[in-house]
């Protein structure tokens, strides 16, 4: 898949809650192919501190329609920038980076969010629901209003939901619910993508339950094409670039976020 | 017809414009965005005599117009390079040039010698200002003993063209400018990464693992421009300039400060296309100021 750098078109900008958007973009020209997991480095003009570009998941890609999502946490200069645009105007993306997340065929799958880290996982979702997989969707968040496009993601899916203080589904973190705790675990596969902390327990869980988890990593990035060796992981292969060999990877790969290779490899020395 | 041609020692250019080191990996990671032979030439990432891991993540923290960083020569050796990265690169018919790194002399000398053998690395950089390992780089290019004595034994096993690449963190460039080029150097590059640091007062934590890290960007042009411009005073050796370039205007301000040639880092991140733009510009300064030699920019500063 060739890389590309193209201005893009605000066609809708939506606020979800206090601090998330969800940004619709198109564009005159075929927007390259992308996968679910797969990123885009925006470019924020007119401010000093914001001289790179900020990496976003694809959230939503519709080739028939020719558009594509991004859903963006305000969290500092670029991303508050961002989710002020009005539509009509323009983004500056570099598209489509890095590599998606393992579609299965006909199976029961798991995929656990917590706050913006549903990003990748509606795209996802909706690739996995296509190609026949029975999917359920894990939401966490802080409070009922950090919940957001559960109605969207019920189209595709069961829709599970903890809270930290039990304004909406479950009250607890989501390693506490009973969907991912069940003695006889149905799924053959479980996705996740989230604040580390969270990904690291949803792993473990998985790798007791002898199943692969992929996650999605958000290392602070340079280039995003493999350039500047400033974003990298602890693999058990070394340090790798999370923009070109990730940004989804299998958690056995990566280096004390299991138990067992952890053991293996202390045998091994 | 323009001409845009420059010559550095040995090399020639077929435009002024080159790419920095540790910030154009390969070459290849921008085959998608540009046709790379169109640049005068690449100079690849950073090898040593050994592997380097490199150091622990977080390796960079953005600043205003820049940023930092820790990268600290994660590379996979020389002979992985030569056997491995080497055959890859002989897809560029332009100039492709080496960075050389390590910690001892030793080292910097097994390196050269290796790749002295290599047809098509027409050159190298001699990087003794990486402000990013612990031992070597940055120590070698901070006083002149270490300066020439490195520079001085990787002559002796080099016959191509020896770039030697300078600190700015140093009380007088031209100081080390002038000892490299008595040891043996056919031209300097500069500047490399002015040591910096970044903190996250939330957290009461340094951003990046190492603590300090090297700053690059637009942020660090005016003080590159200055420096060129006293290294391109002292010495007789072609000067190439590196710093916060991003556009054709800032690649001549370099020019008439002295500097036979550019080097495009930072601004590969925010532009991959930058560098083949940057090219374009000149060509329309050129045009604009009626020159027909780029040449006749090389320290023309009017005072
Ligand atoms: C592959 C990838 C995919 C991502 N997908 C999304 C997405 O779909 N939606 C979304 O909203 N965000 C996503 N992010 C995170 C997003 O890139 C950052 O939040 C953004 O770059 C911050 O820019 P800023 O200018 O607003 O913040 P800055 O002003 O640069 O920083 C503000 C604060 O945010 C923190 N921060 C900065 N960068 C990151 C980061 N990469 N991860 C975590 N914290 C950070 C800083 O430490 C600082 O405290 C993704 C990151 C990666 C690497
Ligand atoms: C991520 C990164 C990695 C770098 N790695 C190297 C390196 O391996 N060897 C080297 O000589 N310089 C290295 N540099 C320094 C650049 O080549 C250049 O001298 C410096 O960034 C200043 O130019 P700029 O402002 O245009 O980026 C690196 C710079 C960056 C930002
Ligand atoms: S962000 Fe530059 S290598 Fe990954």
């Amino acid at each position: 898949m060739k890389k590309q750098i193209l201005d893009l078109r605000v066609l809708s900008n939506s606020r979800l809650n206090h601090n998330h958007n969800l940004l619709e973009l198109g564009c005159a020209d075929p927007l390259p192919a992308m996968v679910p997991g797969q990123f885009a480095e925006v470019l924020v003009e007119g401010s000093v501190s914001t001289y790179l570009r900020r990496p976003f998941s694809i959230h939503r890609y519709d080739k028939a329609a020719n558009t594509m999502h991004l859903l963006i946490k305000s969290v500092g200069e670029g991303t508050k920038k961002i989710a002020s645009l009005k539509p009509g105007s323009t983004l500056n993306l570099m598209l489509p980076l890095g590599n998606g997340f393992t579609i299965t065929n006909n199976q029961e799958v798991l995929l656990v969010g917590g706050g913006c880290g549903i990003a990748p996982l509606y795209f996802l979702a909706e690739q996995l629901f296509r190609k026949g997989n029975r999917v359920s969707l894990l939401i966490g968040g802080r409070s009922a209003v950090d919940i957001m496009l559960a109605s969207e993601y019920r189209r595709l899916g069961n829709v599970y939901i903890t809270t930290e203080d039990g304004t909406m589904g479950e009250k607890g973190m989501v390693t506490q619910h009973p969907v991912i705790n069940q003695a006889d675990f149905p799924f053959s596969m479980v996705y996740c993508c989230g604040p580390d902390g969270m990904m690291k327990a949803v792993a473990h869980l998985a790798e007791g339950k002898k199943v692969d988890c992929e996650v999605s990593l958000e290392n602070t990035m340079a280039c995003g094409i493999g350039a500047c060796l400033c974003c990298v992981v602890e693999t058990h292969q070394g340090n790798q670039c999370v923009c070109t060999e990730g940004p989804v990877f299998n958690s056995k790969k990566l280096k004390g976020w299991t138990r067992e290779i952890e053991t293996a490899c202390s045998l091994d020395n | 017809m323009a001409k845009l041609e420059v010559n550095l020692h040995k090399l020639k250019l077929s435009n002024p414009v080159l790419t920095a080191s540790g910030t154009f990996g390969y070459g290849e990671e921008f085959d998608d965005f540009i046709d790379v032979n169109s640049l005068g030439g690449i100079i690849v990432k950073a090898t040593t005599s050994r592997h380097r891991e490199g150091n622990p993540y977080p390796r960079m923290a953005e600043t205003p117009m820049g940023m930092l960083n820790a990268v600290g020569l994660q590379n996979k050796g020389v002979d992985y390079f030569v056997e491995h990265i080497y055959p890859k690169l002989l897809k560029y018919n332009n100039c492709v040039i080496a960075n050389v790194s390590d910690s001892t002399v030793e080292g910097y000398v097994e390196v050269a010698e290796k790749l002295n053998s290599l047809e098509h690395i027409s050159a190298i950089e001699l990087n003794i200002s990486c402000p990013n390992v612990k031992e070597g780089g940055m120590a070698f290019g901070t006083s002149c003993p270490s300066a020439t004595a490195v520079t001085r034994a990787v002559r002796e096993v080099y016959d191509k063209t020896l770039i030697v690449k300078l600190s700015p963190n140093v009380t007088s460039i031209a100081e080390i400018a002038l000892a490299v080029e008595a040891a043996g150097a056919d031209a300097v590059s500069l500047i490399n990464t002015l040591l910096g640091m970044a903190i996250d007062a939330e957290r009461r934590k340094p951003v990046l693992s190492t603590i300090t890290g090297g700053l690059s960007g637009p942020a660090i042009k005016p003080v590159a421009l200055r420096m060129v411009w006293q290294v391109a005073k002292a010495v007789k050796i072609p000067v190439i300039g590196i710093g916060g370039i991003s556009s054709a205007a800032d690649a001549i301000e370099f020019m008439l400060a002295g500097a036979s040639a550019i080097q495009v880092g930072t601004a590969n991140f925010v532009d991959p296309a930058v560098t083949v733009k940057i090219i374009a510009g000149i060509k329309d300064y050129m045009q604009r100021h009626k020159i027909d030699d780029v040449n006749d920019l090389i320290g023309g500063l009017v005072l």
